[in-house]
């Protein structure tokens, strides 16, 4: 019997730990006694019902968060029901009482429009209700009233008008934070747009100088080359989406190749090993462009013989494995440490900076570009992109083949 | 059969494998073959691909035992296997693909915005995962057993050692031309060996009496019983014998068995003469197999439904097929991608049937010592012989092998990749190993544990759970507006949590019979449609949880990429 012991061991054990982490999730540290007097009691107590009741509110004042930090509130304030209100109507309704909401809203118009609180009778036809009394204190976000917290209570009391008046102001606090919260998003995605990688203007003047040189000794070299030159520039001005594919990226970059192969002939060579299996993978748009361009600048750069390229896209499992290598004049690492910190703009170009500050914004800070490098030693930039990022979708298809 | 050719075979195709997975990469040097370097994944490669990677031991050896034990019944497992296809071709392949998701977490997510949700699914990832690699160890164990002698373990071991190796190293840099590989070399591992046994059954006559009940012995056959057993008789038999039955010692006796029960003591040697019916054995030790046998024998209908909902719509629940879909490179390429291994599948399983068959006519004796799995590995010797028999039993032994790789490398890499993202703290490669390490040591811990599971048995449970938790998921996930977090985590949670409970009791040899041993040995027929219910009711129960962007979220799902792009553009 011990092989059905262990056997259900290891059935039991997978089943135990989602228990655990579960119960470690829904587990909240209710109890409190025996911390220190009851008045420090009294204390955490209720800095512990204001601290559960603020995340919600930090997405902003909707039906859902107000429905959900509603009961947190009124448990803090201690009324028979409390209501969160938009300028328009009521959001939602905590405790008794459910069919003052008409009333409430009729006259919330004043306090509303002049953004101070007040407190009111309640008239009421039902017998048992025991509502007579609303106090009324308005959120505001930057001196805008964007809604009202109505306390409700038997009678009236000076100590619920001034308790309402502080938890909306505590109320008014997280929103304002929400607020914040939503300009910073904007803010990344203005940024994200705004770096939205531009090709270089030198690229353009040097490709038009080299295909015209073409034009009378070599026409068909010259049209082809012509050809490339719109393919790539229609990539790199397509609007829609921020993403593409490795694949469509690698079709621009080799575009891109054989444009620069033109102006400098043999002097510059390319290895390519792509593994099959992340071409699929989706990254935001001209990212790897830019690196090309730039070991293409550093291979060639201040001397005259040949510099070789290596493009390699290894599949890591999870992640993509992008690598750029060239053996050129390399850089020192503490240049490039504060041209990537924005201290020091880069010579022309978009640089390394930009693609770094994209893929931090849209995989997190793990995933910048590392890069190795030093005077004389060439330069390998490796980016890793993960297969799967939630709301990184490419917007193209594929090439068809 | 200890031949001398095994041994090299088996390790050769360790060699190629790693060397194909480390060189197997496609180079440009010059603009001209740009265009092969970087070109997707076709259909067809991906295909045997996908096959390469889902022909474990259990289709490689385990169908042929199970037939050979328990008749054409059987056959239900290599229709299962491959028509699990048939539903991820017409409910999920494009639509998953078209997700952008590269995992089973990754869809939950992409569907469900929950990170919750995502854990949950990562969780059922690692326990399927190791159901599933049980078995690849326990098969290669045993397959070094009968190749060489060597212990149990220590062919799991090998495996696991191998394996682990390859995929922390990242040394499977070019999975999909490694794993492809390992398809064509599994069907030639088969196919070649197979003609020649056809041959050789010809030669003998065509005896066409293969599932008469009982089997018969076709020639004097001295049987070795390794374990302690119960044989039962239909009728006396003279049997002559070397050692203890019945707790009475005899050395080269001639002995008359009256139908009955015999208890057969550990290494007792038996004689059956030529014509003698193969007796039925029931295992002393408690092992799970015959009785889960008994009660498939009690309850075959109930059995095999369960078998059939299981295998059908478990196929898409497997994380080392799953992201092998991501390589295709749009949806309607991983629906072809689908057609094709559906192909490759349906081909490769006419061939265990056929050892299965053969099995029964010249190695009935398998059944009476547990060893039915190795009936794939000891036919060639057995029908063949000489020179010629040992080069092809090695060929078979090679193909053994790769399945074990290749299944145990994707499910590894699975594994570990879940492990590394949602389970242990940080990010990074030294966690991956950690995370790998972990993947092969769970279920090797457990194969020493908890042994003596026919290997296709042992994988159909593995379908059980995968079929109860993923399947409600990634169906209603794709196909139903109104799924909400809570009811999918339940539904999982139900549905498969009491699948793996049934299949934890049923391989740690649950001690109960009759229609509850039935019911926990096939669960399928009972967890999937509750997990279906579950993630339905909870679901309607839930309505103001239904995530913000599911009309988005399902378009994207539906709409071909074409289409797409010129929406937005």
């Amino acid at each position: 019997m011990s092989g059905f012991l262990a056997g259900l061991c290891v059935a039991v054990l997978p089943l135990l730990a989602a228990g655990f982490w579960l119960g470690r999730r829904t587990a909240r540290p209710e109890s409190l006694g025996g911390l220190g007097t009851p008045v420090e009691h009294a204390t955490f107590q209720t800095l512990h019902t204001a601290s559960l009741a603020a995340p919600p509110l930090r997405a902003g004042l909707t039906e859902e968060t107000a429905r959900k930090s509603a009961r947190r509130l009124r448990t803090l304030l201690g009324t028979d029901a409390l209501c969160l209100t938009d300028e328009t109507h009521v959001l939602v309704w905590d405790g008794v009482g459910d069919h003052h909401r008409a009333e409430i809203m009729e006259r919330l118009a004043g306090p509303l429009e002049t953004g101070r609180g007040e407190a009111f009778r309640l008239t009421c036809d039902a017998p048992d209700c025991p509502l007579r009394w609303a106090v009324v204190a308005p959120l505001t976000v930057d001196d805008r009233v964007h809604g009202a917290l109505v306390a409700c209570a038997p009678r009236e009391s000076a100590v619920l008008v001034r308790a309402a008046g502080e938890v909306a102001r505590w109320v008014s606090v997280q929103l304002e934070l929400a607020d914040l919260d939503q300009s910073r998003t904007r803010l990344i995605e203005a940024e994200i747009k705004a770096l939205r990688a531009q090709i270089s203007p030198h690229f353009i003047f040097n490709s038009l100088a080299v295909i015209a040189s073409f034009v009378r000794t070599d026409p068909e070299r010259a049209r082809e080359l012509l050809l490339e030159f719109a393919d790539f520039t229609r990539y790199s001005f397509r609007r829609h989406g921020d993403f593409t594919t490795l694949a469509d990226e690698l079709h621009a970059i080799d575009h891109y190749l054989a444009l620069v192969r033109a102006r400098f002939g043999d002097r510059l060579s390319v290895t390519l090993q792509i593994a099959p299996e992340v071409l699929p993978v989706a990254l935001p748009f001209l990212c790897l462009q830019p690196l090309v361009e730039n070991a293409v600048k550093h291979g060639l750069e201040g001397k005259s013989d040949k510099c070789h390229i290596s493009i390699t896209a290894q599949d890591t499992g999870a992640e993509a494995l992008v690598v750029i290598e060239d053996d050129g004049a390399g850089m020192d690492p503490d240049l490039l440490r504060r041209i990537l910190a924005g201290e020091v703009s880069p010579s022309g170009g978009i640089g390394l900076s930009n693609v770094d500050d994209r893929l931090r914004q849209v995989y997190g800070d793990g995933y910048g570009l590392v890069i190795e490098t030093a005077v004389g030693a060439g330069m390998k930039v490796t980016a890793r992109l993960p297969k799967y990022q939630p709301g990184v979708h490419s917007a193209g298809r594929l090439t068809r083949e | 059969m200890y031949s001398g050719y095994a041994v090299p075979a088996v390790a050769l195709v360790v060699v190629a494998t790693v060397l194909v997975g480390a060189f197997g990469l496609r180079i440009s040097r010059t603009t001209s073959d740009f265009y092969v370097a970087s070109r997707t994944v076709g259909p067809r490669l991906n295909a045997a691909a996908i096959s390469g990677e889902y022909l474990s031991a259990a289709s490689f050896l385990g169908i042929a035992g199970l037939v050979l034990v328990q008749g054409p019944d059987m056959l239900w497992y290599p229709v299962g296997y491959t028509a699990g296809y048939l539903v991820l071709l017409l409910f999920v392949a494009a639509p998953l693909r078209r997700s952008g998701a590269y995992t089973l977490p990754d869809f939950a997510e992409a569907r469900l915005a929950s990170p919750a949700v995502r854990r949950l699914a990562g969780a059922f990832v690692v326990g399927v995962g190791w159901l599933y690699l049980l078995p690849q160890l326990q098969g290669a164990g045993l397959t070094l057993t009968v190749l060489t002698g060597a212990p149990d373990s220590l062919g799991g071991i090998i495996v696991a050692v191998v394996v682990t190796a390859i995929v922390a190293a990242g040394g499977m840099r070019s999975i999909t031309f490694v794993q492809a590989f390992q398809y064509w070399l599994k069907l030639t591992a088969l196919l070649v060996p197979a003609l020649f046994l056809v041959l050789a059954w010809q030669g003998d006559g065509a005896p066409r009496n293969a599932f008469d009940e009982p089997a018969g012995f076709r020639e004097q056959r001295v049987v070795r019983v390794d374990d302690t057993l119960d044989l039962k008789l239909e009728e006396p038999l003279t049997v002559t014998v070397t050692g203890t039955v019945d707790g009475r010692r005899h050395e080269d006796d001639s002995l008359r068995l009256s139908a009955g029960t015999h208890r057969i003591e550990q290494s007792t040697r038996l004689t059956f003469d030529k014509g003698d019916p193969v007796p039925t054995a029931d295992s002393a030790g408690g092992g799970l197999s015959p009785s889960r046998a008994e009660s498939r024998a009690e309850r075959p209908l109930y059995a095999t439904y369960g078998l059939i909902l299981a295998t059908f719509l478990g196929t898409m629940g497997l994380p080392h097929v799953v992201v092998r879909f991501y390589t295709s490179p749009h949806g309607v390429a991983a629906r072809r991608t689908t057609v094709a291994v559906l192909a490759l599948i349906g081909g490769f399983y006419l061939l265990p049937p056929v050892y299965g068959a053969l099995g029964r006519l010249y190695a009935p004796e398998l059944t009476l010592t547990g060893d039915a799995d190795a009936a794939v590995l000891l036919l060639p010797e057995r029908m063949i012989g000489g020179v010629g028999g040992d080069l092809l039993g090695a060929l078979v032994a090679g193909g053994a092998f790769a399945a074990f790789l290749s299944t145990a490398s994707g499910l590894t890499m699975a594994v570990a990749g879940v492990l590394t993202q949602d389970v242990l703290p940080a990010r990074g490669v030294r966690h991956f190993r950690l995370g790998t390490v972990l993947a092969m040591a769970v279920p090797l811990a457990a194969s020493a544990l908890v042994g003596g599971l026919p290997v296709a048995d042992a994988v159909g449970l593995a379908f059980a759970v995968s079929a109860s938790s993923f399947c409600p998921l990634l169906v209603l996930g794709i196909w139903w507006r109104r799924l909400t977090p809570p009811g999918a985590a339940a539904g999982m949670l139900l549905g498969g949590g009491s699948a793996f409970l049934a299949v934890g009791a049923t391989m740690a040899g649950f001690p109960g019979g009759g229609p509850w041993h039935a019911l926990l040995a096939w669960p399928a027929l009972w967890s999937v449609p509750l997990g279906f219910l579950t993630m339905v009711l909870v679901s309607l129960a839930t309505p103001g949880r239904v995530p913000a962007g599911t009309a988005a979220i399902l378009a994207r799902f539906h709409l071909p990429e074409e289409l797409r792009a010129e929406v937005k553009a």
